[in-house]
């Protein structure tokens, strides 16, 4: 039998018996609507971690550092030169390593611990330069109160919501900042307040300034332009604060993260000096501690890695965390799936009964077939039909059902978090290819739904077809 | 008289196993039937008529024996061979009409050239010539409940004709229609036969109506064959035309 022939009498036998096939296919409906439901909750709440850690800089940062610091702690390596013979980090390393295809941007990693006056107390803390690109790319600046700095070099600062209740002398619970703490009303108080910042900066000439008072001088070890000795000047810098973050942009440095956040173009031409002296040099060639490489996709972080350490650099980055992360949402959505497939495989014995009951009404009927020529491929074509237009309506259905559903938990669960004074977020995410895959996936569980039945109906012996009354 | 062979059984068998006895439903028959004979089958309710018109038709195979149809040994056959064997040599005419309730009787009639895979405005136009050869050109759309016996036969007698087989198989065609009509029935089926040049095997009860269309009479009994006699009073030279069976056809007959 031709293909339209065998999909138009399947059609006129599903109308016949229209009122048990509806039950049927709302029940393979029903199935698909929760295998959508499932996996779009996996896919929407993967695309929600993935979303923050991927702005938190975990997926696509690499940290590079010269292995020619002593002080690098990191294990000693046997690839790649030794220390002594390494290249230095230096502004041509950086703008080498910028060049690295899929690389977006490579920034050096400016952070020193300083003390900041606010209102003549002094408060010690880590302070870190953040690039200018942050403002788009870390979601951390994202929901913040007041707003990013104006340009690259400003004399501007954001506060971390833990800084900022200390700044106003609210106590923070121990081991936990206060989550009772309103934002809005911590930044009020502070936004367009200034704080100065009393650090140390390094010269390159031993005593320029009069103000300067020699703190310590080092030998030079970074080539001919850096063989000069260097001086430690204490200065004093006034900054605004023009926002305060609820979360954490720095957090995936761990105990080492800062609280206070500076442009990254102001932090280096303050050429404050690091605890390793080693770091933002005040000679026209600087030399980096270490450089945040920033990667377009995380998928090219390993390839940029090898590039850098073939470049002679240490390199770090937590993909084998991220790949952690990518296992464990494997895991939540293959449960979220079998979960889902349960209520299709319910499905699915329901299909099997209809065309069974389907063959024993039409008993007559598919003897009558045979009597007149039909073979078994067009019977058995014919019970396929049957069950794969059940999986198609079903499937269909089935993912508008899941969809809806969706649409309701997020409404729902976006409610919830506005009360827990959370950001709404989308944790259902319906993909194209997942509407495809279930219809899809419908229609192979009909179809083996309805192997047995199809090769029960054309293994139906004629003769005792048409004796059945 | 026919001069070709157009169906031979040769020492055809077909027991059954029934709990532990075994029914002999055709037990060692062999004939010859010639192309274009009219052949009716006669016999007692369990003679084996049916039994050896399913084992002709190719829908039952046999115990033993062999039937050759058109020099093929059906016993032989893949189940897609019969089938194929069944849609283009054969056109079975059964006592229940078995017209599918569902579909209308234009869609019946191309029932079998779906399975022919027929181009679908070619088959709708020869079921409509089929049905108005058997005169039920105003029935198209009607559902084979909406119809009477009559119509109903005469509707399973054009679906049987449509893929023009060389073999018609006829089962009690009549037994469930009155006499006037079960008449008509025979009048179509002895048309055919004659005008077509096609062979007919036509089981029956009615001895009457076998003696007036059949040449040849067939007698079964407890599975074998009793008696084979050849009808010489058997009409054959005033067949009436078709138009004129239709003209006769009754018309508006109720369900």
């Amino acid at each position: 039998m031709k293909f339209y022939d065998v999909t138009d009498l399947a059609v006129r036998n599903l109308r016949e018996s229209v009122f048990r096939n509806s039950l049927t296919t709302i029940g393979i409906s029903v199935g698909v609507a929760s295998l959508v439901a499932m996996l779009s909750l996996g896919i929407g709440l993967q695309q929600l971690a993935s979303r923050r850690l991927q702005k938190s800089g975990l997926f696509d940062t690499i940290v590079a550092t010269s292995r020619r610091d002593l002080r690098n702690f990191r294990e000693q390596r046997d690839d790649g030169p030794p220390p002594a013979e390494s290249p230095a980090l230096d502004e041509p390393a950086r703008k080498k390593i910028e060049e690295i295809p899929g690389v977006v941007e490579a920034y050096p990693d400016i952070r020193f611990v300083t003390e900041l006056r606010f209102d003549d107390k002094p408060h010690l803390t880590m302070v870190a330069g953040v690039p200018f690109s942050a403002k788009s790319n870390n979601d951390a600046f994202d929901g913040m109160q007041g707003s990013f700095f104006s340009a690259e070099a400003v004399p501007e600062v954001i506060l971390q919501k833990s800084f900022a209740e200390e700044l106003l002398g609210i106590k923070p619970k121990p081991g936990a900042s206060n989550p009772d703490s309103n934002i809005a009303e911590l930044a009020k108080p502070l936004l367009g307040k200034e704080l100065t910042m009393r650090y140390a900066e390094r010269t390159a000439s031993p005593s320029a300034s009069p103000t300067a008072s020699p703190t310590t001088t080092g030998p030079g070890d970074r080539g001919p332009s850096d063989a000069a000795a260097y001086s430690v000047v204490s200065r004093e810098q006034a900054l605004k604060i023009v926002g305060v973050t609820d979360l954490d942009p720095d957090s995936m440095r761990g105990t080492a993260r800062a609280r206070v956040f500076l442009p990254l173009k102001l932090a280096q031409d303050l050429h404050v000096m690091q605890s390793n002296l080693r770091d933002t040099s005040a000679s026209d060639s600087p030399s980096y501690t270490s450089l945040s490489v920033r990667v377009g996709n995380p998928n090219q972080v390993p390839a940029v890695e090898d590039a850098i350490k073939k470049m002679g650099f240490s390199a770090f980055s937590i993909v084998d965390a991220t790949r952690s992360m990518r296992q464990f949402f494997a895991v939540l959505d293959g449960f979220l799936a079998i979960f889902g497939s349960l209520a299709l495989a319910v499905a699915s014995i329901g299909i099997v009964n209809t065309l069974v009951m389907a063959i024993l009404e039409r008993r007559r009927e598919i003897g009558i077939m045979k009597a007149l020529g039909a073979s078994d491929a067009d019977v058995r074509g014919l019970f396929f039909a049957e069950a794969g237009a059940m999986g198609l309506v079903g499937g269909a259905v089935g993912v508008t059902f899941g969809w809806a559903l969706g649409r309701l938990i997020n409404f729902a669960m976006n409610i919830y978090l506005e009360r827990q004074h959370f950001p709404p977020a989308e944790i259902w995410s319906v993909p194209l290819w997942l509407v495809l895959s279930a219809i899809a996936f419908s229609i192979v569980v009909s179809l083996l739904s309805g192997l047995y039945p199809a090769a029960r109906a054309a293994r139906l012996d004629p003769v005792q077809a048409l004796r059945y009354e | 008289m026919p001069n070709s062979l157009a169906v031979r059984t040769q020492s055809l068998c077909r027991h059954y196993q029934m709990g532990e006895a075994l029914v002999r439903a055709v037990d060692g028959i062999s004939i010859d039937i010639g192309a274009g004979e009219f052949v009716a089958l006669l016999g007692a309710s369990g003679s084996g008529k049916s039994s050896l018109l399913n084992l002709i038709a190719g829908l039952d195979r046999p115990t033993s024996g062999a039937v050759i149809v058109q020099g093929n040994n059906l016993a032989a056959l893949s189940r897609e061979q019969l089938a194929k064997y069944r849609l283009h040599t054969v056109g079975m005419v059964f006592q229940s009409f078995n017209l599918i309730p569902s579909m209308s009787l234009l869609e019946n009639v191309e029932l079998p050239m779906r399975f022919a895979e027929v181009d679908r405005r070619e088959r709708s136009a020869l079921a409509r010539q089929s049905l108005e050869r058997v005169g039920l050109s105003g029935r198209l759309a009607h559902r084979p409940t909406e119809l009477s016996g009559g119509e109903q036969q005469r509707a399973s007698l054009a679906r049987a004709l449509i893929n023009h087989p060389k073999l018609l198989l006829a089962d009690e065609p009549t037994g469930n229609l009155d006499s006037r009509t079960g008449t008509e029935i025979m009048e179509l089926l002895h048309s055919f036969n004659q005008s077509l040049g096609m062979t007919v095997l036509m089981v029956t009860h009615e001895q009457a109506l076998a003696e007036k269309y059949a040449g040849r009479m067939l007698h079964l009994a407890d599975g074998k064959l009793v008696d084979d006699v050849t009808n010489n009073d058997v009409r054959n030279d005033d067949v009436r035309n078709i138009s004129s069976v239709e003209a006769s056809a009754p018309r508006g007959e109720t369900p």
